[in-house]
């Protein structure tokens, strides 16, 4: 087995991948935005509850690979409680780990640092960042579903 | 009498089919992938292409490159000389009774629309029924629902059973008196599922209802005769023929494309023009606006030579034996569950691995150097039905060879070991 194997399918991944964390469905949600990859499948839907400034709750359903579901599972976790400017911040650090390759930046996303090799995999990327553009639309109040295409 | 017949069973090259010497002429598949040796799978998305086409092309763009009915100069002569008689090398690999009925497109995608935009647009009007079925295609749903939605007509599916086979007594059922027109795949591309299209023309044929052809799977694994067929149409792509991109074929009937207006408008397809009025070309011309893909279509009419030189039966058993292999092989393996088990398969393995998404078993295959196709394979009306979001797909072609397919099931042992 290669080693940028192991480091995409790491043990922490595989078992939010397996038993995803708040994969359950939001009656109080706020904002529900759809997340979609059109190449591959797969298709989330992100529930967040914002009390004022402040994502007091997060939830997803839907299906996809492991890598999707482990990075929603790690995000949904991540923000809970935190206000959207810490999730805001939080998006840039991880978008600038996973897309742009900048490992340094995995200091200080504590557990999402995992996916950190996730970078090595381009065509990989966009399943680990679906969520997070969801995220991002449904904090910025739009409904629409996002695409990664 | 029996030594000339068994030439022309094997080709020009005289040679019995050897995958040995077939991959000599594919020089991609000679290389290694991510320190392995290239496991192509990949097919049905696109095949490879024989070095005699890369060869035609080049040499086109090298030496003959001109703009075809044209000009008078020497080049032109040349391209249209060679674009001709790529017409009329398709026409005699499909069986079409005449080289005007080979309209030249860019793809089967670009085929349907043809048809949907100008047969499809003539026919269909508002209450009327435009009959697909369950295993086609995006690309032969979209234009159909497209064609529906403007004209307020109804789409309506003939359903597939749990093994992937179209139940005919459904579709027959579903050809009335407002169907007019049934769209279907020959081969279906996610499951393998070589559909009985003699039989289900004729079906429709005694109900009046004429029939497009998605051929983009079949011509790739066996002989194709139009005429045998009678459907009226039939589109396929020239890149999954182990041709050029970019270059495709729809055959029609002469008397479907006689009557049938213009698609696009522009150059080459017309007599004349003044503002007042333009007199349309003759067919096929009369559907090909514009510069056409000349290379395209002369690297297509080099893959039909080349075709010609190899013992194509001898291919096709082949590639009927790394089918039956690979599904035995597959089948060993714990937790797969093979997706689409037709009567008749040909060249698709279709699975999903336990709870490991298909998408995961195609980057740890990569490492391997091995190419398959994950996803919902633009057909996820199909995947719905089977109640799975996506599979994963081997596609095969005569150049692959069971030592490839071993190498996948050693694949499959690793994603296993990661998702264990």
């Amino acid at each position: 087995m290669t080693s940028d194997l192991d480091d995409l399918y790491q043990d922490v991944i595989l078992d939010h991948g397996r038993r995803p964390r708040n994969f359950r469905k939001l009656a109080e949600a706020t904002s529900e935005v759809e997340g979609l990859n059109p190449l591959c499948g797969d298709h989330y839907k992100l529930y967040v509850k914002l009390d004022g400034d402040r994502i007091s709750d997060l939830a997803f359903e839907g299906s996809g690979c492991a890598i999707s579901k482990a990075s929603a599972s790690l995000m949904t976790s991540a923000l809970k409680g935190k206000t959207i400017a810490e999730a805001e911040e939080t998006f840039q650090r991880f978008h600038a780990m996973v897309v742009e390759g900048d490992k340094t930046k995995a200091q200080g996303l504590g557990k999402l640092a995992v996916l950190q090799g996730v970078c090595d995999f381009p065509t990989r990327v966009k399943c680990a960042s679906l969520v997070w553009h969801a995220l991002d639309s449904a904090i910025h109040g739009e409904q629409k579903p996002v695409s990664t295409e | 009498m029996s030594t000339v017949a068994g030439t022309l069973s094997i080709g020009a090259r005289g040679e019995p089919f050897d995958v040995g010497r077939i991959r000599e002429d594919f020089p991609i598949l000679a290389q290694r992938v991510r320190g392995k040796p290239l496991v192509y799978l990949d097919s049905a998305a696109t095949a490879q292409k024989p070095r005699a086409v890369i060869d035609a092309v080049s040499r086109y763009y090298l030496e003959d490159n001109a703009n075809v009915h044209r000009a008078v100069h020497a080049l032109s002569e040349r391209a249209t000389a060679a674009f001709d008689a790529a017409r009329e090398k398709v026409a005699g690999f499909i069986g079409a009774g005449a080289a005007r009925e080979i309209v030249f497109v860019r793809g089967t995608t670009e085929g349907v629309n043809l048809v949907a935009q100008t047969f499809g647009r003539a026919r269909v009007g508002a209450g009327d029924e435009v009959l697909i079925t369950a295993m086609e295609h995006h690309s032969n749903i979209v234009p159909w629902q497209m064609l529906c939605e403007e004209k307020g007509a109804r789409l309506v599916v003939a359903p597939v059973d749990d093994r992937g086979d179209l139940v005919l007594e459904e579709l027959e059922k579903r050809l009335g008196a407002r169907t007019r027109i049934l769209a279907v795949t020959h081969v279906s591309n996610a499951l393998g599922t070589v559909n009985p299209v003699k039989r289900i023309v004729r079906m429709a044929h005694a109900k009046g209802v004429p029939v497009l052809v998605d051929g983009a799977q079949g011509v790739p694994h066996f002989a194709v005769d139009v005429r045998d067929l009678d459907c009226d149409f039939y589109a396929f792509s020239g890149h999954k023929l182990f041709g050029p991109t970019g270059i495709g074929v729809l055959y029609g009937k002469a008397e479907h494309l006689e009557a049938m207006p213009p698609w696009q408008g522009g150059g080459d397809m017309i007599l004349s023009v003044t503002f007042e009025r333009t007199i349309y070309n003759r067919i096929p011309h009369k559907f090909e606006a514009g510069t056409p893909d000349m290379a395209g279509a002369i690297g297509l009419g080099a893959t039909i030579d080349w075709l010609g030189s190899i013992d194509l039966a001898g291919a096709e058993a082949h590639e009927r034996d790394l089918l039956a292999y690979g599904t035995a092989r597959l089948l060993e393996v714990p937790g797969l569950r093979i997706i689409g088990t037709a009567r008749e398969k040909a060249g698709v393995l279709s699975f999903v691995l336990a709870d490991v998404h298909p998408h995961d078993v195609g980057t740890i295959l990569d490492r391997d150097g091995i190419a398959i196709r994950t996803g919902h394979h633009c057909a996820q009306p199909l995947m719905q039905r089977f109640g799975v979001p996506a599979t994963a797909r081997a596609s095969l072609a005569f150049y692959n060879t069971r030592a490839e397919i071993d190498a996948l099931v050693q694949g499959l042992g690793h994603v296993r070991e990661i998702f264990r």
